[in-house]
């Protein structure tokens, strides 16, 4: 089947590929394999830059959800958010990182299936409160963190933000992609209900859940044997012997005041 | 209407604008006039981005790639009180201090749920298209008065702040936006035929379990290369999906579909095309590396691929 069928164009794919792999800058990447692209379709010089401009401006909208919290989260942290997120999630006596993830996760996942996807997200979620509460609990078990430890505690965090966010949104039936799906088949000449694709998200949003978790628990064990190291601060812990098996015998945990 | 995202990118245009001119005559910065020139422009396009000839905006748009492409956007060394003084006011604030933070979710929520009863005369107070993303730029202006209030601080402190990060999140915050425009041009140079054409002209699809296989690894690779479960779904669906699972082997739809776009979004959580949801929150979170958060994502993402195509097999 040689139909006429412009091949050229996965040149831009080929330059987002190559220079991801030898680490130039993304933006850079970005633009060039724009140009590329363009280039490679026949575009004359001015239809170039025309698309990369209305393209740029059309999407606006997407650095707005990361931009308009960041002059209100600056100034609370200025006074102490971040330091009474660690206090406050230290006075929990259950709570350890994975554990305190796994409820984000769940109520993350919830509230984007029910189409409340704004609860969350990485400026005004995760940054101010569920990363700083997740270092915290971990804090208090463990004593002071290494900085290797720190960073992955706040990977995952940024990680169940996701994980809850795709996975539960998708089982909304008002969301975007369910109107796209269902849009597009309905162009082939397919007819299915929003309801119907829904309900076949839902057993993919169970397993992200319990695969999420899983790991989740797994990432406790794994701080109980590479923090616990360090010892816990002196003072709270009324089992120091015990810090390579927090995990597994979690309740004793003393006054956290 | 009364409250548009029209508003919301003017306001975003002032602040980015205010943020540049800050940068431009700080003299302690290391690279005051590329950086600030940077959000300077970066604030022209918010401002006056539909007005201005799209090939100018086309300009300005590769000479910031560029300015970031040789490091020109780089930070000053932020200022903050220190860890004492931050503690203190945490304890002096208390578990107030979560309120502000909780008012953005909240407005965007309220305001989201009542959006189509707040018509007054025939005029819509929020944006009935957008009302979501209207929503959560009033709870972002609720937010910052409450702020303000609670720590008696000033809004030219928080514009100081939100230089600060800013200045910590660097280009990463524009990439999203860029991503989306190269998605825009991709499908205007007709990058998915393209690959539609070569899987399906390469690809043996005569086993259901292979032809599933394929359906799905190749909604997550396309969606690793596009950084959008919804750019790949079309080229999949259409090149795979419909002609090969529902055509030939008869299966049901709505799991197609549903798992399909599922298993795009597992190629989300794997690629630093996704920069709003992988690269930002690694530059949020201050993480030495920028691939940090894929990285705690793999395990999830390819566990989850492989449970998709056992599920797509076993229901479709």
């Amino acid at each position: 089947m040689h139909t006429a069928v412009n091949l050229y164009p996965l040149i831009g794919v080929a330059v987002i590929a190559a220079g991801f792999l030898l680490r130039f800058n993304p933006m850079l990447i970005v633009a060039v394999a724009a140009i590329a692209t363009g280039f490679a379709a026949h575009f004359p010089l001015d239809h170039v830059l025309s698309a990369i401009g209305s393209g740029f401006v059309k999407t606006r909208v997407i650095p707005l959800i990361i931009l308009l919290p960041l002059a209100v989260v600056g100034l609370l942290e200025r006074h102490g958010l971040r330091e009474r997120a660690q206090m406050w999630i230290s006075g929990i006596r259950a709570a350890t990182p994975g554990r305190l993830l796994m409820v984000y996760l769940f109520v993350r996942e919830i509230t984007a299936a029910l189409g409340l996807t704004g609860l969350g997200g990485h400026a005004q979620m995760v940054r101010p409160l569920v990363a700083p509460m997740t270092e915290g609990a971990a804090e208090t078990r463990f004593g002071t963190l290494t900085d290797a430890v720190r960073y992955r505690l706040r990977a995952f965090a940024a990680a169940c933000d996701n994980v809850g966010l795709f996975f539960g949104e998708d089982i909304f039936v008002a969301f975007g992609a369910i109107v796209l799906m269902v849009t597009f088949l309905k162009e082939a000449g397919i007819v299915v209900e929003p309801m119907h694709v829904a309900v076949w998200g839902m057993p993919t949003a169970l397993a992200a859940f319990l695969i999420q978790s899983f790991r989740l628990y797994r990432l406790d064990r794994w701080l109980a044997r590479h923090a616990g190291g360090t010892k816990p601060a002196p003072g709270p812990e009324p089992h120091p012997h015990d810090a390579g098996r927090q995990d597994a015998a979690a309740q004793p945990q003393g006054e956290n005041a | 209407m009364i409250v548009s995202l029209n508003a919301f990118f003017w306001l975003l245009g002032i602040l980015l604008f205010v943020i540049g001119g800050i940068i431009v005559s700080d003299r302690a910065h290391p690279k005051r006039f590329l950086a600030g020139g940077f959000w300077i422009v970066y604030g022209v396009i918010f401002l006056a981005g539909d007005r201005l000839p799209t090939d100018v905006v086309g300009v300005l748009v590769i000479a910031m790639a560029v300015v970031a492409g040789i490091g020109g956007v780089v930070g000053a060394k932020p200022n903050m009180p220190s860890e004492d003084a931050r503690r203190t006011s945490a304890k002096r604030l208390g578990n107030t201090l979560f309120l502000p933070a909780l008012t953005i979710p909240l407005v965007t929520v309220v305001g989201t749920l009542l959006a189509p009863r707040l018509v007054f005369g025939g005029v819509a107070l929020i944006d009935p298209k957008n009302a979501t993303l209207a929503s959560f730029g009033i709870g972002c202006v609720v937010a910052l008065i409450f702020a303000c209030l609670l720590t008696r601080d000033s809004v030219g402190q928080s514009v100081k702040e939100a230089r600060r990060l800013v200045d910590a999140l660097s280009w990463a915050v524009v990439l999203p936006q860029l991503l989306g425009m190269l998605g825009l041009v991709f499908a205007d140079a007709g990058v998915g035929k393209a690959v539609a054409h070569l899987i399906t002209a390469y690809i043996n699809l005569d086993y259901r379990l292979l032809a599933v296989a394929v359906y799905c690894a190749g909604m997550a690779i396309f969606t690793i290369i596009m950084g959008n479960g919804f750019a790949a779904f079309p080229v999949m669906t259409g090149g795979v999906a419909v002609p090969v699972l529902i055509g030939v082997f008869h299966g049901n739809p709505a799991p197609i579909a549903a798992i399909g776009m599922f298993s795009g979004y597992c190629g989300t959580l794997l690629t630093p095309m996704a920069a709003n949801y992988n690269i930002v929150p690694a530059a949020l979170l201050e993480l030495p590396n920028k691939y940090g958060v894929i990285r705690a994502q793999v395990p999830t993402a390819i566990a989850l691929l492989i449970v998709n195509i056992v599920l797509l097999n076993a229901f479709m």
